[in-house]
């Protein structure tokens, strides 16, 4: 088989191309309808949550839009919107291969904690300190999602059972060790650690009012390592063809098992970059009061942002700006809940819309095929050629 | 457009049989006509009264009902709960519903027990299982998508006697198949799709098989036969007393390997028989290292691989054609250029070091599509919108690309047509020209008495018959795999000849 032969391409007809570039111009179109799609859905379904509850919507999405475009307001949706997306992405690295990490939040906040305790006990000098809390916070939240990864080869339990037992095991971790005595100290109503030194700060931008925290290049870092991992790399091949088909990458020879721990790994690793930006660039301790939930925010944008990273990028972006306009609307006398409800909406709205818009593509995809070939049959059986000169090569 | 000007008639009470390249239109036909998918012009006719069939549930209700190739039965339930599931309606679940099943059964000669445990039953009785759902349903009209894939000669012959009995009713069946032997054996009238449109209508009495194949695929065909040896003396594969037991759903620790051995030389295609279910799908298995044995070894020239991961197997030489290539061969949802990376990730020109190298892989996919004929319009298509055959010629091509020493062909042109089958096998036949060991799995034994140099029969997972392909018929090596004879088979005599067979190496 190989002696050379003509390509198919060289002789395909012009109706053949036709149908090519239409093929290509659908596949544009489907790529623009889907958010589209869910958008105005969102759009449509919010507005009738909002009428339903006896409030003018459009009033609603002025507000938000007024509020949303204060430079004060800009600077807080990017600085919320930074660990919302390494969430995300701690999230998006088990979808892509099947796996449902809802340890998120335990996992980042067990790692800040545990940056917080040794940074208040340490001090490197400039960047080392930083390096060194930002390594423990990935290892340990690496090790609290690896356990998963492990239980999940060696013992056959569901990740996400384990992933969310271990949250409530963090949790209890955490409240053990920050007490009076422990890890922690006591600062009115509020336990937390020791501060953390001065060389543990990161930089943030000089924005006016307020500064854009510097954690936001980590976000874009981590985002196109991401990117270059998943799309590039052997490794990223092998755990999208986990995810696409479990017994064909087995065939293929991937070790499932192996690649289970080691995104789970990954998972964790990316997890534990969750809190940095509010321990390294706001609080300098982790308390009490240290932000909960942000691994579950993360599952949301995943979703929403199709677990690509410049969608995730737009996904954690829209959240951070639902959430700043949305407490707006509270002073505006609309129900707090609401902006709650138009978040459970929107990423319905796009689950539903790019399934939706994948499977009529696939038929369409189907279909054209078959007119293809069914063109080139025609042209083939007309000249008499298209058929017959691949013959050869077949009977040999 | 799939389909074009198809012009099918099928008389009342006639096993109707519909041949034709995959890829040509069958499935879709078969589908308009099954309510599953809308027409966009045409009518269907049914009595001489149009029909508009907007899904199965309507078909259904009008007395046409579909068997599917792959058997859609719940392994954990009855006969019983498996025919009623869905139609509770009609006779309830409890007796009346029992008492039908025996009433069809013993009408139409199948047979079937409503107690039994579906897992419990083999191949042939699932299948009386399938066409009993439909005729529970009412069903006057039955369309059998490729019914004999799976099956024996006996068990075919057990199915056309069932045919006969369903026609002789008055029932009607249309009959999908690419076993032009048998669709010219039991049907009435043959109907022949080439390319979305019917070329021919043909009686069985007078044509033969090999006109009936010229028909479908528009042009004169070779025969699977090989028969100038191209066996050297280097050995290649030995697998020596390889053993595996396996916990199946009950909680029951089986043998499904027991002490398998065989040793395959270069330029050497060795066919193994058996019903499915014997073990063939675990020695695969085995040797591609996705299951570990027990115990045993696995040689591939000259290098020990009992241990070896897959990945390892298949960067040292072995390439693999799996039996389902739906769930071990493909991403279905991807496009070619990164099913033609699947399995070869370490290799070029699929990646340099760790990194992809798409450009790499996307332009040898551009030379295996041109170079295999699969046909599609162009690389970045998923796989899923291509036909069967299409999907398996660039599955052949992919593991022929990477020059294997070791090919493990599992079923290699099941539901495939018959211009790719052609192909599939000049491809195997040229490469083991080179010296190409084959560990050939098939269910057609022609096509395993065609290419194999060596036959050994696997029954209940032991090897437990061998047989000169040159001499053996498709009948012999039928009653071989039903473990009615072990030994050494000789066409002029059945008798056993052990002391040929035992010990390992039969050569």
């Amino acid at each position: 088989m190989s002696t050379s032969t003509p390509t198919p391409t060289a002789k395909k007809p012009a109706a053949v191309d036709a149908i090519a570039r239409s093929a290509a111009r659908d596949k544009v179109l489907l790529g623009v309808a889907a958010p589209v799609l869910a958008i105005v859905a969102a759009i449509v379904i919010s507005s009738l949550v909002f009428l339903a509850s006896g409030e003018n919507p459009f009033r609603a999405y002025g507000i938000m839009a007024d509020y949303g475009h204060y430079s004060d307001s800009q600077v807080w949706i990017v600085n919320k919107a930074v660990p919302y997306y390494l969430s995300a992405l701690a999230v998006a690295v088990g979808f892509r291969m099947n796996l449902f990490n809802i340890g998120v939040d335990g996992q980042y906040r067990l790692a800040a904690f545990a940056a917080a305790a040794v940074g208040g006990a340490v001090a490197l000098p400039g960047a080392l300190q930083i390096i060194l809390l930002i390594v423990i916070a990935m290892l340990v939240g690496a090790i609290w999602s690896g356990i998963a990864g492990l239980l999940k080869t060696t013992r056959g339990v569901s990740e996400v059972i384990t992933t969310i037992m271990l949250n409530s095991i963090a949790a209890s971790v955490i409240g053990y060790f920050l007490q009076d005595g422990r890890l922690a100290i006591k600062d009115g109503n509020l336990l937390h650690t020791k501060f953390l030194p001065e060389s543990s700060h990161f930089f943030s931008f000089p924005t006016h009012p307020k500064p854009v925290e510097g954690f936001v290049v980590v976000a874009v870092l981590a985002g196109a390592v991401y990117w270059f991992l998943i799309n590039r790399t052997r490794f990223g091949f092998d755990l999208r063809a986990v995810g696409a088909s479990e017994p064909a990458a087995e065939a293929s020879g991937v070790s499932v098992k192996r690649m289970v721990v080691i995104s789970m790994l990954l998972s964790g690793a990316a997890a534990g970059l969750v809190g940095m930006p509010t321990l390294l660039g706001e609080s300098f301790q982790y308390g009490t009061d240290f932000p909960a939930g942000i691994g579950f925010t993360g599952i949301a944008i995943a979703l929403l942002g199709r677990n690509h990273p410049a969608g995730m990028a737009f996904g954690a972006l829209l959240w951070a700006f639902l959430d700043r306009t949305g407490s707006r609307l509270e002073f505006e006398g609309y129900a707090q809940e609401i902006v709650g409800v138009i978040q459970g909406v929107i990423v319905l709205c796009v689950v539903i819309a790019y399934e939706v818009v994948r499977r009529y593509g696939l038929r369409l995809q189907q279909r054209k095929v078959g007119e293809e070939l069914a063109a080139l049959a025609r042209t083939g059986d007309g000249t008499g050629s298209a058929d017959n000169s691949d013959k050869p090569e077949v009977t040999a | 457009m799939a389909n074009h000007d198809i012009h099918l008639t099928v008389r009342r009470g006639t096993v109707h049989a519909l041949c034709g390249e995959n890829g040509a239109g069958k499935s879709t036909l078969m589908k308009i006509l099954y309510g599953m998918q809308k027409p966009d012009e045409g009518t269907i006719a049914l009595d001489g009264e149009q029909v508009a069939l907007h899904s199965p549930g309507d078909a259904i209700a009008r007395g046409i009902g579909m068997v599917h190739q792959h058997f859609m039965l719940a392994d954990n339930l009855t006969v019983l709960e498996n025919t009623v599931l869905g139609a509770e309606k009609l006779h309830g679940i409890g007796a009346g519903a029992r008492a039908k099943i025996r009433e069809i059964s013993d009408a139409y000669g199948l047979n079937v027990r409503p107690d039994v445990l579906v897992e419990d039953l083999g191949v042939a009785d699932r299948q009386r299982v399938e066409i009993l759902k439909v005729l529970y349903r009412g069903a006057r009209t039955l369309i059998l998508d490729e019914p004999t894939a799976v099956l024996v000669p006996q068990e075919v012959d057990a199915l056309f006697d069932n045919l006969r009995e369903l026609k002789s009713e008055g029932l009607t069946v249309i009959f999908i198949s690419h076993k032009l032997g048998e669709v010219l054996s039991v049907a009435d009238d043959i109907t022949v799709i080439r390319r979305g449109t019917t070329v021919a209508s043909v009686e069985p009495a007078g044509t033969t098989p090999k006109q009936l194949a010229e028909l479908m695929v528009g042009s004169e065909l070779p025969s699977p036969e090989t028969r100038e040896s191209t066996v050297r003396d280097e050995e290649l594969l030995r697998v020596d007393d390889v053993r595996l037991s396996a916990t199946d759903s009950d909680g029951v620790v089986r043998t499904v390997l027991d002490g398998i051995s065989f040793t395959i030389r270069k330029g050497e295609v060795l066919g193994v028989a058996g019903v499915e279910g014997n073990g063939q799908a675990e020695l695969v298995e085995a040797v591609m290292g996705i299951r570990t044995p027990d115990g045993g070894t696995i040689t591939l020239d000259g290098t020990d691989l009992s241990r070896s991961s897959t990945r390892a197997r298949r960067e040292g030489g072995i390439g693999y054609i799996p039996e389902d290539r739906h769930r071990h061969g493909l991403l279905l949802d991807a496009p070619l250029w990164e099913n033609r990376i699947l399995g070869h990730v370490t290799e070029r020109p699929n990646s340099k070091g760790r990194l992809l190298d798409l450009a790499g892989a996307r332009k040898d996919t551009e030379r295996i599509v041109a170079e295999y004929d699969v046909r599609t319009p162009g690389i970045e298509v998923t796989a899923a919108s291509l036909s069967g055959g299409n999907q398996q010629k660039l599955i052949v091509g992919r593991e022929m690309s990477h020059h294997p020493k070791l090919l493990i062909a599992a079923h290699p042109t099941r539901g495939v047509d018959v211009g790719a089958q052609a192909q599939i096998w000049e491809q195997i036949r040229a490469a083991r020209r080179e010296g190409l060991a084959v560990l050939l799995i098939s269910a057609d034994l022609d096509e395993l008495i065609g290419l194999s140099d060596t036959l050994r029969v696997m029954y209940r997972g032991r090897l437990v018959a061998d047989a000169d392909p040159a001499v053996i018929t498709p009948e012999e090596l039928g009653s071989a795999m039903t473990g009615a004879a072990s030994g050494h088979l000789s066409a002029s005599d059945d008798s056993v000849d052990t002391a040929a067979a035992q010990g390992g190496d039969a050569q």
